[in-house]
C-alpha cells in the first residue's frame, strides 16, 4: 500500500506563476488597499512543532501517523505545506479510464428502439416485458458498479500519497453535488469524481466551465431537458445560489436569463454535447451584462462578480479551519474583526489570481491564523475522516471496505449520494446519538477486526501490530521503554492531539490494572478507549 | 447489496437474555425515579395543551404495496377483468362490515378482527396529484410530504416545531444545529428501527435515534475486554469538560454533551427491549420491530413516534393471489399488528398508540404478463388504535374512469396526515406540512 511521504519531495520553492483566463468584465474584487492582516503572516518555522503539524496533516488530509507527523514537523512549514500541496511531484498512478464500464446504461440502440417501438405498436407485451426485464438487469448491474466506484474511492483516500488532492476531490463532491439515486449512471458518476480530482487544486474558473459541460451535473439538475422553447431553470438556479455566488448576490430574473443562455448544453452517451437547435441564441441580459450569451458567457459573468470569489473562500475556508457564514450578512458581526479580515483578504487574492485554488490553499496553510489554537481539535470529523483517517494515521489494517463504505452511509456520508444538491451540511449534524456509537464502533472494528453485528460472524483476522503505533522514523520505540504515563500522554497527544486529564488518568489505571506491562492486548485496550472519547470525533 | 439478516433466533435469544440478567440487577425504583426525572427534563412534556402520553407508530410498507389485492373491490367486476390470474376471489375476500363490495385480502385475518374490534379503519384511495412512479422519489415524497421530495420529514419538522418553536429558515424550521435542544434524558423524541433513520424523521433541528437492534445501540468495545467497560462510562459521561471543551459553544463541548445523551438513551432502550413483551411476537422481521417498540412504549420511553418497516412489496412477476409471495407479506404485517395490540392492551397503553400504514404507491389496476403487477398509484392506508373512526374511510377509486390505467386518488396523503397531526398529536399541521391540507378525520371525535 502507498501512504503519503514514502519520498523526500524533490523541490520545494515558490509557486510557479499562475495563468489563467483572467475574468473577462471589471475584475471581481477591487485592489485590496488596506495592508496584510498580521494573523495571515506566515507562521514562523519555530512555532510549527508536532501539534501544528499534526493540525496540518489532518486539515489538509486525512490525518498522519506519528511518524509523518514528525517528519513535517522537522522539515518546519515551508517544506511541509509545499510538500501537500505539489500533488503532481508525487508520483501516483492516475486511474484508468476503463477502470469502470461505461456501457452498462448505454442509451437504447436505433435497433432496440426500433424494437420497442414494434413491439409496444403490436402491442406484444412478452416483448415489452423482456425489454422490461433486460432493462432492470442493467440496472441492477450498473447498481453494482456503484458500489464498487464507492469502494473504489474509498481506497484511494485510504493510499494515496497525494492526500490533499483526495480532500479537494471530496470538497467539489461536497459542493458541487450530484446524488447517483436521482442520475442512475455509475459511469457518470465515475466521469464526474474525475472532472473533480482533475480540478482538485487548479482552477475553479476552469471547473465550473468542465461543470456545465458534466453529463451526471447535466443530468442531476435536468439542463439535458432544456430547451429553447421550455427552459429549465434548475442548473442556472443552483450555480447561481450553491456554486458559485450564494443568495442575494443574483435575481429571479438572472435565473431566467442564465437558464436561456444554458438551452442546448446537454449530453450523449458520456460525452458532452451542444445542441444548437435546441439553444436560445437571443439577446440576454444577466448580472447587468447583456448579450447573445451562451453557457461559458454565463460562467464568465458569474466569475466577474466579487460575491463569487467570497463565496467560494468563505466554503474552503468551512472546509479547512471553521464553520463561518456563507456571505457577510449571514450573522458575520459574530466573527472576530481579525477572522473577518482573513476572508476579505483571501476572497481578493483567489478573485485576482483568476481562481487558482493552490495560492490560496498556500497562503492560508502558511498562515499564523490557521494555527491559532482555538481552531485546533475543534473541527468535527466527517465520516469520510473518522473512517479514512483513522487508517492512515494509526496505520490501521484498511479490512473490509464494504463493512466501511456501509459504515460510512450509517454515520450519515454516503459518498455519491449526498442528500441534495445542497451537499452535506457538515458541522454538528454529523453527531446525534446514533451515529455517535456507529463511529466508536467504526473504530473498534478497524482496531479489532471484529465485525459489527449483521455480517458473518467471523472476525478479520488481519493482524495489527498496536506496539509500533508510537516509533519514530528512526525506529526509536516509547513503547519499548515501558513507561505507562509517557505512552498515555504520547497516544493521546497522536489521536487527540493534546493529553485530558480525564482520558490520561483513565488510561493509566486501565494499564495499571491489566498488570501495568505495555502488551499488544494492553496497548489495545488503551487505544480502544482513547477513540472512543467524544474528544476522539475531533480533529 | 445484501445485508445478512442479524436476527436469526438464536441471535436475538441470547442477547435478550444477557440484557435481561442486566436490566434484572437494578432495582426498580432506580429505574422509576430516573424516568420521573426525565419526564422533566424532557423537553417535549412541558407544551401546554400537548398530550405528552400520545404516541404514532408508523408502518412503512417499502416496494409498493399493491392496494388492490390488500383491500379488495370484488363488487366491481373490472377488477377481475383486469386481474384474471391474481385477483382473489370473492368467496375468499374477508368482508367488511358497514362496506359494501369491499374486503381485505385473507392473508390479513387478523387484521379483520382488529376491524371487527373497532380498532382498525381502512382509509381509500390516497395519493397524489401527478404522481411519481420512481420508488426513491415518491418514498421521499411521502416522506417529506412535499411533491417535490425535497426538504426535511414531515415528522421531522413536527418534532423541530415541538421542541423549538416553528420558526425561521428554508422548510421553516430553526436554523440552528441540535448544540442548544433540551437533553433527551428520557429518550429521543424519534425512535426508528432499522439500519438508518427513515427522511421522514430526519428534522433541522430534531435527528431521530435509529438502531437495528438495541444491540448495536452501544459501544462494541466493552465486548473486547470486560475490564474496558468502567472507563468507557467514565469518559462518556463526563459533565465537566477540559481544554477545548471547557469553552462554551465549543465542537468539544458539544460533542461531551451528546456523548452523555448517548449513554443514558442506549441504557433506557437496551433495559427497555430487554424485558420480553408479554405477548408472543410472531418470528417476522416486521414481527420482531414491533415487539420492540411495544417494550419501549412499556418502559414508559418519553418517545413520540415509532417508525418500522416491511418488504419488500415490489412484486412485478409471480405475486400470487389468495396464497404466494404478496399474501405472505400482507400475512407477517397483519399477525403482527395483532400481537402488538395484544401486548398494548394487556400494558393497558393502547388508547395511547396510533399506528398508521403507507406505502409509497399502489400498483397498476391490470396484472402483468409475469402474473405480478408494476409501479402505480394511489392505494389504501390502514390506521390503527382504540381512538381511531371506526370503519372505511373514503370512496374507493373507480375501476373505469382511470389515467392511462391507473387509478386516480381520492384523498391526498398530507390530508391524512393532517388529520394524525391536528386529531391526535394536536399539533399545527398548516406549520408543519407547509401547507393547508384539509386533515381527513382519521380519529374518533373524543382521541
Amino acid at each position: 500500500m502507498t501512504r503519503l511521504l514514502q519520498p523526500e519531495p524533490t523541490t520545494t520553492g515558490p509557486e510557479p506563476a499562475v495563468t489563467a483566463d483572467p475574468p473577462t468584465s471589471d475584475g471581481p474584487v477591487p485592489a485590496p488597499s488596506d495592508e496584510i492582516e498580521p494573523s495571515l503572516r506566515p507562521i514562523l518555522k519555530k512555532d510549527f512543532g508536532y501539534e501544528q503539524a499534526r493540525h496540518l496533516l489532518w486539515r489538509a488530509g486525512f490525518g498522519g501517523s506519528e511518524q509523518q507527523i514528525r517528519l513535517l514537523a522537522s522539515w518546519g512549514p515551508e517544506k511541509a505545506v509545499d510538500y501537500l500541496l505539489n500533488v503532481d511531484k508525487v508520483s501516483y498512478p492516475w486511474p484508468e479510464p476503463d477502470a469502470f464500464d461505461k456501457n452498462i446504461m448505454h442509451p437504447p440502440t436505433a435497433e432496440e428502439r426500433e424494437m420497442y417501438r414494434r413491439a409496444q405498436r403490436a402491442q406484444d407485451e412478452d416483448t415489452l416485458a423482456e425489454l422490461r426485464a433486460e432493462r432492470q438487469r442493467r440496472e441492477q448491474e450498473d447498481r453494482r458498479q456503484m458500489r464498487d466506484l464507492q469502494k473504489w474511492w474509498l481506497k484511494r483516500m485510504i493510499e494515496t500519497p497525494r492526500p490533499l488532492e483526495e480532500k479537494m476531490t471530496l470538497f467539489w463532491h461536497g459542493l458541487l453535488a450530484t446524488n447517483y439515486r436521482t442520475i442512475e449512471n455509475s459511469y457518470h458518476m465515475f466521469q464526474q469524481n474525475q472532472l473533480y480530482r482533475k480540478h482538485a487544486l487548479g482552477s475553479y474558473a476552469d471547473l465550473l466551465k468542465g461543470l456545465i459541460r458534466d453529463p451526471a451535473m447535466l443530468a442531476y439538475l435536468n439542463n439535458n431537458q432544456s430547451k429553447k422553447e421550455k427552459p429549465n431553470e434548475n442548473l442556472a438556479r443552483e450555480i447561481m445560489e450553491l456554486f458559485s455566488l450564494g443568495v442575494g448576490n443574483y435575481t429571479e430574473h438572472d435565473i431566467k436569463e442564465g437558464a436561456r443562455a444554458l438551452t442546448g448544453y446537454t449530453f450523449e452517451d458520456d460525452g458532452f454535447v451542444f445542441e444548437k437547435k435546441n439553444h436560445d441564441n437571443g439577446v440576454k441580459s444577466i448580472l447587468s451584462n447583456t448579450g447573445a450569451f451562451d453557457g461559458d458567457d454565463f460562467v464568465k459573468i458569474i466569475l466577474a462578480q466579487s460575491a463569487c470569489p467570497k463565496y467560494i473562500t468563505r466554503k474552503l475556508y468551512s472546509f479547512f479551519v471553521a464553520d463561518v457564514p456563507p456571505d457577510e450578512r449571514g450573522g458575520d458581526k459574530e466573527l472576530p474583526p481579525a477572522q473577518r479580515q482573513v476572508l476579505r483578504q483571501l476572497a481578493s487574492s483567489f478573485g485576482q489570481s483568476g481562481y487558482q485554488i493552490k495560492p490560496l490553499l498556500r497562503k492560508l496553510f502558511l498562515s499564523q491564523h490557521f494555527y491559532e489554537a482555538r481552531f485546533l481539535n475543534d473541527q468535527i470529523k466527517s465520516p469520510v475522516m473518522v473512517a479514512v483517517g483513522a487508517v492512515r494515521s494509526l496505520n490501521a489494517p484498511v479490512r473490509d471496505l464494504t463493512i466501511l463504505a456501509d459504515a460510512l452511509d450509517l454515520m450519515g456520508q454516503n459518498v455519491f449520494y449526498p442528500p441534495s444538491v445542497k451537499g452535506w451540511d457538515g458541522g454538528r449534524s454529523w453527531i446525534n446519538t446514533s451515529t455517535l456509537f456507529v463511529r466508536q464502533n467504526t473504530l473498534a472494528f478497524l482496531l479489532t477486526g471484529k465485525k459489527p453485528q449483521g455480517y458473518d460472524s467471523s472476525a478479520d483476522t488481519q493482524k495489527y501490530d498496536v506496539t509500533k503505533l508510537l516509533d519514530n522514523a528512526d525506529g526509536d520505540s516509547l513503547i519499548a521503554k515501558g513507561d505507562v504515563e509517557a505512552v498515555a500522554d504520547a497516544i493521546q497527544r497522536l489521536t487527540l492531539g493534546w493529553s485530558p486529564k480525564a482520558g490520561r488518568d483513565a488510561l493509566i489505571e486501565f494499564a495499571k490494572s491489566n498488570g501495568g506491562k505495555l502488551d499488544d492486548r494492553v496497548l489495545m485496550g488503551m487505544l480502544l478507549l482513547v477513540t472512543a472519547m467524544p474528544e476522539y470525533q475531533l480533529c | 447489496m445484501t445485508t445478512p439478516n442479524p436476527f436469526t433466533r438464536r441471535e436475538f435469544l441470547k442477547s435478550g437474555l444477557v440484557l435481561a440478567s442486566a436490566a434484572a440487577s437494578v432495582p426498580s425504583f432506580i429505574n422509576s425515579s430516573a424516568l420521573a426525572m426525565s419526564r422533566a427534563a424532557m423537553g417535549l412534556t412541558s407544551i401546554p395543551g400537548v398530550p405528552e402520553d400520545h404516541i404514532l407508530v408508523v408502518v412503512q410498507l417499502s416496494g409498493g404495496n399493491d392496494g388492490l389485492n390488500t383491500v379488495i373491490p370484488f363488487g366491481m367486476g373490472d377488477y377481475y377483468k383486469a386481474r384474471p390470474n391474481i385477483g382473489i376471489p370473492e368467496k375468499d375476500v374477508l368482508k367488511l362490515s358497514g362496506a359494501d363490495g369491499i374486503g381485505l385480502h385473507p392473508q390479513l385475518a387478523p387484521l379483520h378482527d382488529l376491524y371487527d374490534d373497532g380498532i382498525l379503519a381502512v382509509v381509500q384511495g390516497v395519493g397524489y396529484p401527478n404522481p411519481n412512479r420512481s420508488h426513491f422519489k415518491s418514498m421521499d415524497i411521502w416522506q417529506t410530504a412535499d411533491l417535490g421530495a425535497t426538504g426535511d420529514g414531515w415528522l421531522g419538522r413536527y418534532f423541530d416545531a415541538e421542541c423549538c418553536g416553528y420558526g425561521k429558515g428554508e422548510s421553516g424550521t430553526p436554523e440552528a444545529t441540535s448544540a442548544d435542544t433540551k437533553p433527551q434524558a428520557g429518550g429521543p423524541p424519534g425512535i426508528a428501527v432499522g439500519r438508518t433513520a427513515p427522511l421522514a424523521m430526519e428534522g433541522r433541528k430534531i435527528k431521530p435515534v435509529a438502531f437495528e437492534s438495541a444491540e448495536l445501540f452501544k459501544w462494541s468495545g466493552a465486548d473486547i475486554h470486560k475490564t474496558l467497560r468502567a472507563p468507557y462510562e467514565a469518559l462518556n459521561n463526563r459533565t465537566q469538560g477540559e481544554g477545548p471543551a471547557a469553552r462554551k459553544g465549543s465542537n468539544a463541548e458539544f460533542l461531551l454533551r451528546t456523548a452523555l445523551d448517548a449513554q443514558v438513551s442506549s441504557d433506557l432502550i437496551r433495559k427497555a427491549v430487554a424485558k420480553k413483551p408479554q405477548t408472543a411476537f410472531p418470528n417476522s422481521e416486521i414481527g420482531r420491530q414491533l415487539g420492540m417498540v411495544a417494550s419501549m412504549i412499556r418502559a414508559g420511553l418519553k418517545t413520540r413516534v415509532y417508525y418500522v418497516t416491511h418488504g419488500s412489496f415490489d412484486t412485478h412477476s409471480a405475486q400470487g393471489g389468495a396464497q404466494g409471495r404478496h399474501g405472505q407479506l400482507l400475512n407477517q404485517f397483519a399477525q403482527a399488528a395483532k400481537a402488538f395490540y395484544t401486548d398494548l392492551k394487556a400494558q393497558g397503553n393502547d388508547g395511547r398508540v396510533l399506528t398508521m400504514s403507507f406505502s409509497e404507491f399502489g400498483r397498476r389496476v391490470a396484472q402483468n404478463r409475469s402474473q405480478g403487477t408494476d409501479h402505480g398509484t394511489a392505494a389504501p392506508m390502514f390506521v390503527m388504535g382504540p381512538m381511531v373512526k371506526k370503519g372505511v374511510i373514503g370512496d374507493h377509486p373507480s375501476l373505469r374512469d382511470l389515467d392511462e390505467g391507473d387509478l386516480k386518488y381520492k384523498l391526498d396523503f398530507r390530508g391524512v396526515y393532517a388529520g394524525i397531526l391536528e386529531g391526535w398529536l394536536k399539533a399545527d399541521s398548516k406549520a408543519i406540512l407547509e401547507g393547508s391540507f384539509k386533515p381527513v378525520q382519521v380519529t374518533s371525535a373524543k382521541a
